[in-house]
């Protein structure tokens, strides 16, 4: 799993029936240090989560179908928890 | 999964019988303010969708799903196309 920052939301009309009703979230990867790193990534949220928020996404296809109640879904990354703090030991 | 705009498409002849009757796309990865960002790479397409669209696409395994039963040989698949995306203000990031 990583720490994200929700940064907008995906609005998508065609798409694979698994998707339907789902909330698409763009969120971008941060380091421990709240920094970007790499490119931004869709994930599907169950949870509610919204923007500015920081969470944990699950980036693996079956644990991401599951958050989404869904078998079968054809999805690879879900929103999984909202993120109140990151205690880092020194 | 990630943005991506669609750039071409693959056509191929002698393939797995499992790929058989799917449309190939080729895709560039885009960044959340739509420059291009990453390898291109092909994907299948369970969206129908064509060149010069945005899209989203699925990594991994779950490319396969759509298609299920049938087992498709795909790491990557299109799954959705995008209408539009909204970010939000920069500076609150």
């Amino acid at each position: 799993m990583l720490l994200a920052r929700v940064v907008g939301t995906v609005v998508a009309t065609q798409k694979h029936p698994k998707f339907e009703g789902a909330k698409l979230l763009l969120v971008q990867p941060l380091t421990l240090d709240d920094r970007p790193r790499g490119t931004a990534l869709l994930a599907v949220d169950a949870l509610g989560a919204g923007v500015h928020e920081k969470v944990l996404v699950v980036m693996e296809g079956r644990a991401a179908g599951e958050a989404l109640g869904r078998k079968l879904a054809p999805v690879d990354a879900a929103v999984v928890g909202i993120v109140d703090t990151v205690d880092i030991a020194e | 999964m990630q943005l991506a705009r669609v750039i071409g498409d693959v056509v191929v002849t002698q393939k797995d019988e499992n790929l058989a009757g799917l449309t190939l796309l080729v895709l560039q990865p885009i960044a959340a303010d739509g420059t291009a960002s990453g390898r291109t790479l092909v994907a299948v397409d369970a969206a129908g969708a064509g060149v010069g669209e945005t899209v989203f696409f699925v990594r991994g395994r779950e490319a396969s799903f759509p298609f299920y039963p049938k087992e498709v040989p795909a790491d990557a698949g299109v799954v959705g196309i995008v209408d539009h995306w909204d970010l939000a203000d920069e500076e609150r990031l």
